[in-house]
């Protein structure tokens, strides 16, 4: 009976485990603020970049989040359940798992002056034998770096909301109000979008938190005179010289205020866009001729958004085999291998290392959210609302706000600086992932068999282990390539986790960028890319093979 | 391993309303039919003699079989056999794989257990169809699967949950034919609950109310 | 990122002398050394980053052992402060000799650190037999390491100097002179740029220009000295001032570093360029990363220039066979092998003209690359300003120009 206890108890251990890092890293993070009289206030109000910092992390977040939000709707409004929505659905999967620092990197070659989209149209239209001295790429006003998050914050709202529609009863709301006259477009607001809406809140709230501070994206692709705040804070706090700390948790606490302000506002916005909505529904709004519109505009949308991204990963992997490639030539004057077989031992090392720990995170999270789910099933405990705030916690609080206290926690125990602190710190922000990936599937599991099992006698254990694993092994897998992807593309815990002494993909091509070598960094984002879409190939492929003579389990899954 | 099941003065109410009231025991190879409209508490005391009712659901009295008291025993412990509405045969495993996990780990021996899976098949009339994906049988063919598997797992007693409901005329009456044969051979004490009275009449058994109330004798 | 072996912010610039241990060094009879040494094994801690410089120490180790033999194992170091803790921390057991460290590959502010601490065996550079073949007068930086004298505590092994790289085919004749320079970022704006300080490099252009418009550029010899620096440093800021409207992005953007400055001339989105390794651009040309019609200049007067070198600790076990092996790099063999761009590419200590003629034909043979200037074209190597300037321009840099207008 003990193992029972102690699975009643996961549910309990997940939350704390997903609360204390983020707590006591938090008061770590924010208490240097205050020593020496508060001298690192002092320094950050003494510093002329703060405003300017700060106005740009919440305008490029708000925006970013603003941006990514409509796109989302209006693919939902004017796609949903056509056969476009079902080809965007399909290009989900490979855009999720890539990560950020590589969508960033590939993007910033895409539209810099010199860039693949000047050099497919110079000198023939445009006249340029050179590059023309145009400020787009870290433009001051963080327009390029709203224009990455948006595309890789797109695929993630879409992906939320096509979990959400079903639950939202999202067909047959959208024929009553179309029997009512409605346009489909309006139809869909006025019945689908409130319901929507509430089960999308927490995922655009992390969405907004994370566009605000994202780091890896923001050096990439954001302004550097001066960096948005949070990659300021992230250069303090790695300043070799250890004299900046006091100033980067100042700053990490203006962050974190900033944050918590913006998510206000979001909310007071929510209000009254929901005011205004019911008077237009009241108001009778039909507008059946912004369906036709609503469409063109989503699939343009979503053609563009997965057009830039995936234009943008296939320039980072010619680059990887380019020789020698000036401007303006759209294609390199040769190929060669050269690249990749020079730094195969780097690759290689960084390679394993981030597998390393992807695996050891991803499959924790695996077992906690599969203990977790198991003891909701037995127990029949039901999930609060607080539950699941608290699982979107690490997705909310900023990264910056918290980590570099588990740092000094972990600094003091001896144990930063390791593969495996590093992937206990992955394990915070892969848990939630994963969480939300397999719960709908576990969920939806078919009570009766566990039933069935245990009226031939099975203990719930071999009910658990021989049926609904196996049954469940599908979305297992997926949840677990989803957990692989998040864990590949952290790139803040490695970096302070591992004290700069863990090298992962995702750390040295954020590293690499800085630095100009695009043929490796070329190799390092492909590389980056390619190891989550594997799994997520293997994920597919596996129970395919495994189950190949299974028909129900085909048609489950 | 037949067995008389007592139901000694077994009452569920739910929020004050009472659901099921019964006082009565079934004697091995005999079925008692618990017939009723919908919501009138047949499953309620199916779940109360399996022991998965919710924990909502206040229960009193006691649930004996072989005249060991199972009323607070984990389900798969009780030895109670139950056949659903529709077969749930496991999709991801063979016809074979089904029934063998039915088997009582006490058997030991993959030749011995194969042996047994062989033996159960060819009573069913399926000899030879151990390594069939169950997606690809008839419904006649899955419905024999099912009640096969509960019969290896060497039930002391047991439950029909309207199992034939979803069969057409024929093959209901073929199943059917085929479950009570079953079951009488084998001298289990069964519980068929039901909202058709040709289930009923073909059971043979006692045919009483969820509360109790008794409508036919056998 | 934090591989830089050249990453120096150097807090401690206070030259105190260390003569406390093995100051007799330098009387020592050289064979005696060479006896004692024979057969021991040497531990030189070495930043170990770079495939090509550790198959080069490989290779000096082979030469140890033939000529000498004496063993040389190469401790790879992520970062050189990690040997001067461990020599810190042995003086602090009580580990007075030996030490586990032989031989540290060093310069700057671990140098400053150790030399103020006495951790430093020596003096012992200048009492070397191939010492004489040094180029101190032509390379003062050989015996001042960022303004600290080396007094023989370091034995130098190779230089590095600021080189400007541009293209030829879009810029037939580079401005050769500060003047010239921002004449031309005028004439053609957008098409020059620097790494944004605090970066190294970024900062070291900043050095350059203090170089050529201070009145008196050898105040940068020594600490700031707060009440004038801002009238010193005016001129440096007009010159700014002066250039940065017409910068590349109009000075609203800076590479980061010098790889990204690298890149921006490959995509041709700047014209001239620079680096801190002479050998840069013809090693980028054979890799197919430049075009091969990038060349390389320096500016008239000379260009900022420093040195690596190889220091004992005062508790090493093995301090003669550390000695020899800081002798044979200074062999005009072993100098003019690690001059070659096939193998590292760094600029040899030597003064070519005092080898013998033989000497002088291992370096005449070498074939430098197509970029690379030879020692005579080159030009004087300027000495690195005092630590403290550094830190200094880099931050003021920050306030004037940090927050885009």
């Amino acid at each position: 009976m003990t193992g029972d206890g102690l699975l009643r108890q996961a549910p309990r251990l997940t939350l704390i485990l997903l609360t204390l890092p983020v707590a006591a890293g938090f008061l770590g993070t924010l208490m240097p603020a205050f020593w020496h009289d508060a001298r690192g206030f002092h320094a950050l109000w003494a510093w002329n970049g703060l405003p300017r910092a700060l106005g740009l992390s919440l305008s490029t977040g708000v925006m970013a989040t603003a941006g990514s939000l409509l796109i989302t709707l209006i693919i939902v409004a004017g796609l949903y359940g056509s056969r476009g929505f079902s080809v965007i659905q399909h290009l989900l999967a490979p855009l999720l798992s890539v990560p950020h620092a590589a969508a960033a990197l590939g993007l910033a070659f895409l539209i810099s002056p010199s860039g693949w989209i000047a050099r497919l149209f110079s000198p023939w239209a445009t006249g340029w034998q050179v590059p023309p001295d145009l400020l787009i790429l870290n433009d001051p006003w963080g327009l390029s770096l709203t224009f990455g998050l948006i595309a890789k914050e797109v695929p993630f709202l879409l992906l939320m909301a096509i979990a959400a529609l079903p639950q939202t009863d999202a067909q047959r709301r959208l024929l009553a109000a179309q029997s009512l006259g409605a346009g489909r477009v309006s139809g869909f607001i006025v019945a689908v979008l409130p319901a929507l809406y509430a089960q999308l809140r927490l995922p655009v709230y992390a969405v907004l938190a994370y566009s605000m501070t994202a780091v890896d994206m923001a050096m990439i692709l954001g302004p550097t005179l001066p960096h948005t705040l949070s990659v300021q804070i992230v250069i303090w706090m790695m300043d070799p010289t250890l004299s900046h700390q006091s100033t980067a948790a100042a700053a990490a606490l203006v962050q974190l205020l900033t944050v918590l302000g913006a998510l206000l506002l979001w909310r007071l916005a929510e209000t009254l866009l929901h005011r205004l909505l019911i008077g237009r529904a009241e108001a009778g709004l039909r507008a059946p001729w912004a369906d036709g519109i609503a469409r063109r505009i989503g699939a343009a949308l979503g053609l563009f958004l997965a057009g830039a991204l995936f234009l943008a990963l296939g320039g980072m992997a010619l680059w990887s085999v380019a020789g020698l490639w000036g401007f303006p030539d759209p294609l390199p004057e040769s190929l060669t291998l050269k690249t990749w077989t020079r730094s195969a031992p780097d690759l290689i090392e960084s390679g394993e290392m981030t597998l390393r720990i992807a695996l050891l995170a991803t499959l924790a999270a695996l077992m906690l959210v599969l203990a977790c789910l198991e003891a909701e099933h037995r127990f029949g405990l039901v999930p609060g609302a607080r539950a699941l705030w608290i699982l979107y916690l690490p997705l909310l609080v900023p990264q910056v706000a918290f980590l570099p206290g588990v740092q000094v926690v972990l600094l003091r125990a001896g144990a930063d600086g390791t593969w495996l602190a590093v992937a206990a710190a992955h394990l915070i922000f892969v848990l939630p992932y994963v969480f939300l990936s397999l719960a709908p599937a576990f969920r939806a599991w078919d009570p009766r068999i566990a039933l069935a099992g245990a009226a031939l006698g099975a203990p719930p254990w071999t009910v658990f282990v021989r049926l609904r694993l196996p049954m469940l092994l599908r979305p297992i897998l997926t949840a677990g390539a989803v957990g692989i992807a998040v864990s590949i593309g952290q790139y803040l815990p490695s970096l302070l986790i591992g004290g700069g002494r863990i090298e992962t993909l995702t750390t040295e091509a954020v590293a690499l960028s800085s630095g100009g070598n695009r043929r490796l960094i070329g190799a390092y984002a492909l590389l980056q890319m390619l190891m989550p879409a594997m799994c997520f190939g293997l994920a597919l492929m596996v129970p395919a093979l495994a189950f190949r003579n299974r028909h129900g389990l085909r048609v489950a899954a | 391993m037949s067995g008389i099941l007592q139901l000694d003065h077994l009452r569920v109410s739910h929020k004050g309303t009472a659901l099921v009231d019964l006082n009565l025991s079934v004697a091995p190879g005999t079925v008692l039919t618990i017939m009723g409209p919908s919501g009138s508490g047949k499953s309620t005391a199916l779940a109360a003699i399996m022991g998965t009712l919710p924990r909502e659901f206040d229960r009193e009295g006691r649930i004996a079989l072989e005249g060991r008291d199972i009323t607070d025993l984990a389900p798969h412990l009780r030895r109670v056999g139950l056949l659903f509405q529709d077969d749930i045969l496991f999709p991801h495993l063979s016809v074979g794989g089904n029934l063998a996990f039915a088997i009582p780990p006490i058997t030991k021996g993959r030749a011995a257990r194969q042996s047994l899976v062989e033996e159960a098949l060819a009573s069913a009339g399926l000899a030879g169809f151990a390594g069939r994906d169950p997606a690809t049988l008839s419904g006649g063919q899955r419905a024999r699967v099912a009640l096969m598997r509960t019969l290896l797992a060497r039930p002391c007693a047991l439950l029909l949950d309207e199992p034939f409901s979803r069969l057409d005329a024929d093959l209901r009456t073929q199943v059917r034919g085929f479950v009570f044969d079953r079951i009488r051979s084998a001298g289990l004490a069964a519980v068929l609950v039901t909202h058709d009275l040709e289930d009923a009449r073909a059971a043979g058994g006692p045919v009483v109310t969820p509360l109790g109330k008794v409508l036919a004798a056998p | 990122m934090f591989r830089r072996q050249f990453m120096l912010i150097a807090a401690s610039g206070c030259a105190q002398m260390a003569f406390g241990h093995g100051a007799l060094a330098q009387s020592n009879d050289w064979s005696a050394i060479l006896e004692e040494a024979k057969g021991q094994t040497v531990y030189w801690h070495a930043w170990g980053g770079d495939p090509k410089i550790n198959d080069f120490i490989a290779w000096v180790g082979d030469q140890a052992r033939e000529r000498y033999g004496v063993t040389l194992e190469h401790v790879k170091l992520s970062s050189t402060a990690d040997a001067v803790a461990r020599v810190l921390a042995e003086r602090d057991a009580g580990t007075l000799s030996g030490g586990a460290v032989d031989m540290i590959w060093i310069n700057g502010e671990n140098f400053a650190a150790m030399k103020a601490q006495g951790l430093l065996f020596g003096p012992f550079a200048e009492g070397l037999p191939n010492w004489v073949m040094v180029d101190v007068a032509g390379k003062p930086a050989v015996v001042t390491d960022f303004t600290l004298p080396t007094e023989g505590f370091e034995s130098p092994w190779a230089m590095a100097q600021l080189v400007f790289e541009y293209d030829t085919a879009r810029l037939p004749e580079p401005p050769r002179s500060l003047g010239a320079l921002k004449d031309w970022i005028a004439a053609n704006p957008g098409r020059f740029t620097h790494p944004q300080p605090p970066d190294y490099i970024g900062t070291t252009f900043l050095k350059q220009i203090a170089y050529g418009t201070l009145a008196d550029p050898s105040v940068l010899q020594q600490p700031v000295d707060d009440a004038s620096y801002a009238a010193t440093v005016a001129p440096m800021w007009a010159f700014l001032d002066d250039v940065t409207p017409n910068l590349w992005r109009s000075g609203k953007a800076y590479p980061s570093n010098e790889p990204a400055m690298g890149q921006l001339l490959a995509d041709g989105e700047v014209d001239i360029s620079f680096a801190f390794n002479p050998g840069r651009a013809s090693a980028e040309i054979a890799a197919g990363n430049l075009a091969d019609t990038v060349r390389t200049f320096t500016l008239e007067g000379g260009t900022i220039g420093n040195a690596s070198f190889v220091a004992i600790p005062f508790n090493a076990a093995h301090q003669a066979g550390a000695q020899l092996i800081a002798n044979l790099i200074l062999d005009p063999a072993v100098q003019a092998r690690a001059q070659d761009p096939n193998i590292l590419g760094f600029q040899t200590v030597l003064n070519i003209s005092s080898l013998s003629a033989d000497d002088q034909a291992r370096f005449a043979a070498l074939d430098l690359g197509v970029a690379t200037l030879t020692p005579a074209e080159i030009g004087p190597a300027l000495l690195e300003p005092h630590a403290s300037w550094m830190v200094r321009i880099g931050q003021d840099w920050i306030e004037r120009y940090g927050v885009a207008q």
